[in-house]
């Protein structure tokens, strides 16, 4: 049982990360398929209160970096000149929540191989990754309650039908049917029809586990006594599982929603590293993180791992939040059995 | 305790390696004719450890065609005569001389006396003309064979003695002797009965007894593990000496590891496991540069490659109904004015620095900085420039919507889609950096990374693509090397597969100017010739060039008289050479 504080910090942690991600243009200095191709490969933006004369700033600031001649990718700051921070500034592309000027950059998690800012790329990745996740989660749970209803409610063929079929998705390698399915497509697919496939596919993959859990919970529900009396009045079986029985599965519905996210987050994640989700410069999580299978990336450009710590961080926020909710509905239940 | 558990130890390894040593080279003897290295005069022992990213595919120097066995076979077989990957000119091998005759159609070559193979059989001129036979055999299947063929005929090698080879051919030939170089001298005592019996593309494969590869380069084969490692070791009777009259090569044993891929070629080489690093991506030079001096090892940038990288859009003519959208897109191919709008609007300093770390040459034409006898110098450079750019566009009908996309004039939105190889991160990074950089003339462009064979099943036999990033280039310097990309019957002839004739005036024209510099002998006026044709090709733009990566290699400090070149085999072509500087110091077994 989670205390009163750590679920604060973790409720906080869930608000913060999805108010970022769905105010992505706002909270982003820069919009994701920006490349500032002098600063490509850049470590984070240090920012600094004190300068290099000893003066302390109340507002912090960052100096402009310069290339280091010679190999590669480094570069230095140059502490001729400061540059505060500016909230709510407004430029072409809308008001952002922080900024600097030019030539100053505000790189918040570095840059990647082009010079994109990380930090604006992982929010407005959490876009595309959230999004898919959610459209695929409501797509399964709505597929899942209709099966698991019927096979739950009704029983006989329509139960083993819906039952069998689940196995057999369960068994069934699905990366390599995305692949197969991948394959299949014309080879530009623009991102708004990836997006929606790339849900379609995942949800209609993935309502087999929701569907034998909502089982579950009809085939007790709808031998509880008020059914039964239900059932006795001459409710038909369509009446008793709309309005008796499925309410009932509302808990689980609830718990597998916060359980199944995260899931398809990381299905997203994984098709997209393998190159099958969105593709470039849209950013996602996913296509992100398949820069990641480089070594040299790993070694040199620690920064270019964000979208992993976001992914992570959101992913426990959720799983988290299943967690106090399914002991929350224990509770109601238990409260209720007693009443 | 542990102390002496060590020391055993260490003499079983060290008794190991003892067991494990290569034969001592034979005493030169009377008649032999030697080549002499200029090289520094080294010592002899040790194991020359190499990462290899995949495992040959033969051991037959005929058939092969992938790199790893090119490499391979590169250190066991020899040529009569050899291109010096650092100068780039051709210097005797086995040919002790040879002499064009006056029409320039036929080459007497006089080979070294008293050689023997690395088993220990004299070599003669029965060897040349067997190989030759081999080589030219349809059946064989040679890669070399239409290098070997001039003007339709194959050349034709008669013995006139033992040590003298004429070769015919139906009409005179500018590479010259350049034509010998990597066509490895065969054993007819150990491979005349395979090849009558027709199965000679059977024969030196990796499973073949390490007896019956027989060579005369300076190693030959000791062992093939599958999957883990070849170990090639001295060939005692190899035809080269140093200075002070003793017989090369210097290592005892070249391994070659089959490591998997780049990673773990790169960390094997940066733990001192292996001593010679070639073919790394520019991305990671400047990490393992870092480490130089802490590690003990030299990384060198020798400059620009042969290998050019290039944007082309499909030109192939289609078969009607069957791809109606990109024949529609292909009007706007076709005008030279559009795609030299996209040359123009492409930032390649970006690309050298992006894709290859600053460790590339931007490209405006088919031959690149690293090919100093050929490139045509004063080709021009356009300067990026997306108003110019435009002002094209402008000119051809194209015009601009509300929404600053790109339209042409029959108000349909340029849209199209660049396919490349998912494997090549740099090539995959210039298709993102050109699609960038093209939205910034209002076309949408997507890139769409593929598996390599997906690319080049698209490319040489569906059609089905818009635009496509691919290299090529590598082998030789000789402009003879590139003929069947510019040729329009050409085999690489990519931006327009299977024309019967040339579809273009210009075209036409290349056609020409490359059969006449294929028979003009003066170099001059050849490289006139061969001016023009970059002149070209550079104007009428059916590839849009794009950037050149450098040639980077590395060696352990160990490793003496250690000379890469820009051509490969860039790092190991003179394996005969090399020497460890001290004694024991080898790299781990």
């Amino acid at each position: 049982m989670l205390s009163r504080r750590k679920m604060f910090i973790i409720v906080t942690a869930f608000a913060a990360a999805h108010c970022g991600i769905l105010f992505a243009g706002f909270f982003a200095p820069y919009t994701p398929a920006t490349q500032h191709r002098e600063y490509a490969y850049a470590a984070p933006t240090k920012l600094h209160f004190v300068d290099v004369a000893g003066h302390v700033h109340i507002r912090p600031f960052v100096y402009p970096s310069v290339p280091v001649e010679g190999d590669g990718f480094q570069y230095r700051e140059d502490p001729t000149s400061t540059y505060p921070i500016r909230l709510f500034s407004r430029n072409s592309d809308g008001t952002h929540l922080l900024s600097v000027d030019a030539p100053a950059h505000l790189f918040l998690f570095g840059t990647d191989g082009y010079g994109r800012d990380i930090f604006s790329r992982v929010l407005f990745g959490g876009r595309v990754s959230l999004l898919a996740a959610s459209v695929a989660t409501v797509l399964s749970l709505l597929i899942g309650v209709v099966l698991g209803g019927v096979a739950g409610q009704f029983g006989g063929l329509s139960d083993t039908l819906v039952m069998r079929g689940s196995e057999l998705i369960l068994a069934l390698p699905w990366i390599y049917l995305l692949l197969a399915l991948r394959a299949s497509l014309p080879l530009h697919v623009d991102p708004t029809k990836t997006l929606i496939l790339l849900s379609v596919v995942v949800g209609a993959m993935g309502w087999a586990r929701p569907a034998r859990l909502i089982r579950g919970v009809v085939l007790s529900a709808r031998e509880r006594p008020f059914v039964a009396a239900a059932r006795g009045f001459g409710a038909s079986e369509w009446y008793l599982l709309r309005c008796h029985v499925l309410p009932q599965t509302l808990g689980i519905i609830t718990t597998q929603a916060v359980v199944l996210i995260p899931q398809f987050i990381a299905a997203e994640a994984t098709l997209s590293f393998l190159g099958l989700g969105i593709g470039e410069p849209i950013p996602s999580w996913g296509n992100m993180l398949s820069a990641f299978q480089q070594f040299q990336t790993v070694s040199s450009y620690w920064w270019m791992a964000a979208p992993l710590v976001a992914l992570v961080t959101v992913s426990t926020t959720y799983f988290v939040l299943a967690d106090a909710l399914h002991q929350a509905g224990a509770r109601i239940n238990s409260g209720r059995s007693y009443a | 305790m542990r102390k002496l558990a060590l020391l055993i130890f260490a003499a079983i390894v060290g008794g190991a390696a003892y067991a494990s040593s290569a034969p001592a080279p034979e005493r030169i003897q009377k008649g032999e004719e030697l080549q002499i290295s200029s090289a520094d005069v080294g010592q002899y022992g040790g194991t020359l450890v190499v990462g290899q990213r995949a495992e040959p595919k033969t051991l037959n120097p005929v058939t092969a065609t992938d790199g790893p066995a090119r490499e391979v076979i590169g250190r066991m077989m020899a040529d009569l005569v050899h291109i010096n990957r650092v100068t780039q000119q051709t210097e005797p091998a086995l040919a002790s001389s040879w002499k064009l005759s006056k029409d320039g159609r036929s080459f007497t070559v006089k080979l070294r006396r008293g050689l023997r193979f690395s088993d220990g059989r004299p070599f003669s001129a029965d060897d040349v003309v067997f190989s030759f036979r081999v080589y030219l055999d349809e059946k064989v299947l040679s890669p070399n064979r239409d290098l070997l063929t001039i003007g339709g005929k194959p050349i034709v090698a008669v013995k006139i003695d033992d040590h003298t080879v004429r070769f015919d051919m139906s009409r005179p030939y500018a590479a010259a002797e350049r034509i010998f170089d990597s066509v490895a001298i065969l054993p007819e005592h150990v491979l005349l009965k395979t090849y009558e019996q027709g199965s000679f593309n059977q024969a030196l494969t990796l499973n073949a007894a390490p007896e019956a590869v027989v060579g005369l380069g300076p190693f030959r084969l000791k062992q093939y593990v599958p999957g883990q490692r070849l170990v090639l070791e001295r060939n005692p009777y190899y035809w080269k000496a140093d200075r002070n009259g003793n017989r090369l090569p210097y290592l005892d044993e070249i391994t070659f590891l089959f490591v998997g891929n780049e990673d773990a070629q790169i960390l094997r080489f940066q733990s001192g496991e292996t001593s010679v690093i070639s073919r790394f991506s520019p991305e990671n030079y400047s990490s393992m540069a870092r480490e130089q001096q802490s590690r003990g090892y030299d990384l060198v940038d020798l400059g620009p490659s042969l290998e050019y990288n290039f944007l082309f859009f499909n030109l192939n003519e289609l078969p009607p109904n069957k791809f109606s959208q990109i024949s529609q897109e292909q009007v706007w191919f076709r005008d030279l004015k559009f795609r030299e709008a996209v040359s123009l609007a492409i930032d390649r300093q970006s690309i050298v620095k992006l894709a290859y770390g600053g460790r590339g040459a931007a490209i405006w034409g088919n031959v690149t900085p690293g090919n100093k006898l050929w490139i045509n110098r004063e080709l021009r450079h356009p300067e990026r420039s997306i108003p110019q750019a435009k002002e094209l566009l402008m000119s051809a009908g194209f015009s601009w919507g509300q929404d600053g996309k790109l339209v042409d004039a029959k108000k349909k939105p340029v849209e199209f889609t660049i396919i490349t190889s998912s494997s090549n991160t740099q090539r995959l990074k210039m298709a993102t950096i050109i699609a960038d950089d093209l939205a910034q003339l209002g076309m949408n462009v997507h890139v769409v990374p593929l598996e390599f064979r997906a690319v080049v099943d698209r490319v040489f036999q569906s059609n089905d693509y818009e635009a496509c990033v691919l290299g090529l280039g590598g082998g030789d310097a000789d402009p003879n090397g590139d003929m069947n990309v510019w040729m329009s019957n050409g085999s690489t002839h990519i931006w327009n597969m299977h024309e019967s004739k040339p579809a273009t005036p210009w075209e036409a024209k290349l056609d020409e100017l490359l059969n006449q510099q294929l028979v003009t002998m003066d170099y001059k006026k050849r490289k006139r010739i061969y001016d023009e044709v970059q002149a070209i090709i550079a104007s009428n733009l059916p590839f849009i060039f794009l950037a050149s990566p450098d040639v980077l290699v590395g060696a352990t400090k160990q490793v003496a008289n250690f000379r890469p070149a820009s051509l490969e085999p860039y790092a190991l072509w003179n394996a005969d050479e090399l020497y460890f500087r001290q004694q024991g110091v080898t790299a781990a077994k």
